[in-house]
């Protein structure tokens, strides 16, 4: 069974990394890197919000700070990939600092304290860089798709790999007993802020990655937009739908959300984003462990009744 | 110099007083239902728009229509209570606040689109014949509006605290805020206490988007803004005392008007979050609020 999974994904791998040889239109190959950066920030907030259940609305400074960083430097003529992984860097920088101070709050006041967090970044940078974020003209000629395919294809394995090592290590059910209850795990030796804050790094080095990723990939776009809060609601949203603290919850929630949003754009046109609201507050109502609890839920049904079969026949 | 920089204090603090009526709505609801209604601030759009269309319309006068603006938010108040929130009841609280806080997220999309399509993206603000009037006092410019707006915030805190001090179901609200099992052993309706409260944030809501649109204007995408000036103000004031957090939404909008004055406008809300966090970290129980356990 375990070997037949790693074979699997192995495959999928292997056909994702052909695509680029086989398809042509650009469109696709679009639409595939936005499945795998939203795979990277679901999967990045899943670590903090999930695994550590510490609810973060303010994951937008991460990633624009991944994004400036990387922008900056990229267009100050340093190579692509060391600037991105600065960008990682900075964005660890920055989660550090604010780190031990953000976890004094608890609950929803740490919720609303990122959120303003983030916004205070937001503003700033709206005011310090008011400017589009442009490609150099030569840059803009020799765009090419196909290396950026792969950066965030790369990206988005190295992630989940991440997660999932994280998921079974000693670290990462530290990290869950925290979250179940902090009291129970201190009296235990588990440091409850020795986890948070490297749930946080990891979690931001990660959403830092992913700005420089998105900072490699766009021809323009405003200093600030990476900074706006949307991008920590659209993490929190498709970390929800998928199934928080898990491995493929993420995965499961960043391609619901991706292929959903996509489809009902060309479907039902300008009345878009209320049908997503809308699905989306249904599947809090209705699922509230995510579509992966719901999977699981008719998975045991499923073997439950067998077992009664097999009970029955023998 | 002096002169212009008490005047600036002055708009501020009216600016403030809206905060604060958007965040006693906000944190009436969360204080009695642990519903953190994050589209609240749409609600309170939805209130605006009201407001404007029957001035507009019908001509109504936006504080004489007050009453219209109200009915229309219960309503919808009822409708969203009915068909989502009724649902979170019976929650854990920590579970209750981060599902309803997913829901509000969701509502707020749908409502701010709604919203979009029906009315578009322009700003939309009521200019009465009375509009641009003020009166002076040494100097100063007090705009008839803006006062009318404190006063009828400053009413509305009153009546709301004299409700929950005098009446029975205040009592009741207040002894279901105290323990909610005990207060329903006592024979208290948990759902109505709910409802009712619910309904009081999302008719504070109302009042507040008519206000704005009268003092200001009013667009599609406000809902977050003002969603998060709510937020920051029940935090800043502390939970459980409205007097506190009307103070905290003064106080936020004279900070605010300072900025602009001394520093930049840019930086308006920069100063107001830093504020905000300093106080949240050295003052979690808020500048007015009391310490739980």
């Amino acid at each position: 069974m375990q070997s037949l999974k790693i074979i699997l994904i192995l495959l999928l791998v292997v056909v994702l990394a052909c695509l680029p040889l086989v398809i042509i239109k650009d469109s696709t190959l679009n639409l595939l890197i936005l499945i795998f950066l939203y795979i990277i920030l679901a999967s990045s907030w899943n670590i903090l919000g999930g695994y550590t259940g510490q609810t973060s609305l303010g994951h937008a400074a991460f990633f624009g700070l991944g994004a400036l960083a990387t922008r900056q430097l990229w267009i100050a003529g340093s190579p692509i990939y060391p600037s991105i992984l600065a960008g990682g860097v900075l964005a660890v920088i920055f989660a550090m600092l604010i780190g031990a101070p953000a976890f004094r709050l608890k609950g929803v006041y740490f919720a609303i304290g990122t959120l303003a967090l983030a916004q205070i970044l937001n503003v700033t940078v709206g005011n310090v860089f008011p400017e589009i974020a442009a490609l150099p003209v030569e840059d803009l000629t020799n765009y090419d798709i196909t290396p950026r395919y792969y950066m965030f294809m790369g990206m988005a394995i190295i992630v989940v790999g991440v997660a999932t090592i994280l998921s079974r290590s000693r670290l990462g059910l530290g990290m869950m007993a925290v979250k179940e209850e902090e009291d129970a795990a201190e009296s235990l030796g588990v440091s409850a802020l020795k986890h948070k804050l490297i749930a946080l790094g990891l979690s931001a080095f990660f959403t830092g990655l992913a700005g420089g990723g998105f900072a490699y990939y766009h021809v323009s776009y405003y200093f600030q937009f990476p900074f706006t809060p949307v991008w920590s609601l659209d993490m929190l949203t498709m970390v929800y739908i998928g199934g928080q603290g898990t491995v493929l919850g993420p995965i499961i929630g960043a391609v619901f959300f991706v292929v959903m949003k996509e489809f009902l754009v060309l479907n039902v046109g300008e009345y878009h984003l209320i049908v997503f609201g809308a699905l989306f507050v249904l599947v809090v109502l209705f699922l509230p462990g995510g579509i992966i609890s719901a999977w699981n839920k008719i998975k045991d049904a499923i073997t439950q009744r067998s077992k009664k079969k097999a009970v029955k026949h023998s | 110099m002096l002169e212009s920089a008490v005047q600036n204090l002055i708009f501020g603090i009216l600016l403030g007083a809206l905060y604060g009526l958007a965040a006693v709505g906000i944190s009436m609801v969360f204080g009695v239902t642990k519903f953190l209604n994050v589209a609240h601030g749409d609600l309170l759009m939805l209130g605006g728009y009201a407001s404007f269309w029957l001035f507009s319309l019908l001509d109504l006068d936006p504080f004489l229509s007050l009453p219209l603006t109200i009915l229309f938010l219960v309503v919808v108040g009822v409708v969203l209570y009915q068909l989502f929130f009724v649902r979170m009841v019976k929650l854990p609280t920590e579970e209750k606040i981060k599902n309803t806080m997913l829901i509000g997220f969701g509502l707020s999309l749908i409502i701010q689109n709604i919203a979009l399509l029906l009315w578009t993206a322009d700003d939309r603000g009521i200019t009465t014949s009375y509009s641009g009037e003020a009166f002076t006092v040494l100097g100063l410019r007090f705009p008839y509006v803006r006062v009318v707006g404190l006063v009828i915030s400053l009413v509305c805190l009153f009546a709301l605290h004299q409700f929950l001090r005098k009446t029975y179901t205040g009592k009741a609200i207040r002894a279901t805020v105290e323990d909610w099992e005990a207060a329903s052993l006592m024979g208290i309706n948990i759902h109505k206490v709910y409802l009712l409260s619910f309904l009081l944030g999302t008719a504070l809501a109302g009042v507040a988007g008519a206000l704005v649109s009268v003092s200001f204007s009013v667009d599609p995408s406000m809902g977050m803004h003002w969603t998060l000036k709510s937020l920051i103000v029940m935090v800043l004031g502390g939970l459980g005392n409205f007097m506190g957090t009307f103070a905290g939404g003064i106080l936020l909008g004279a900070t605010e008007s300072a900025t602009g004055f001394f520093i930049s406008s840019n930086y308006r809300q920069v100063v107001g979050l830093v504020l905000f966090l300093l106080i949240l970290v050295f003052r979690p129980q808020g500048l007015f609020g009391i310490k739980e356990r």
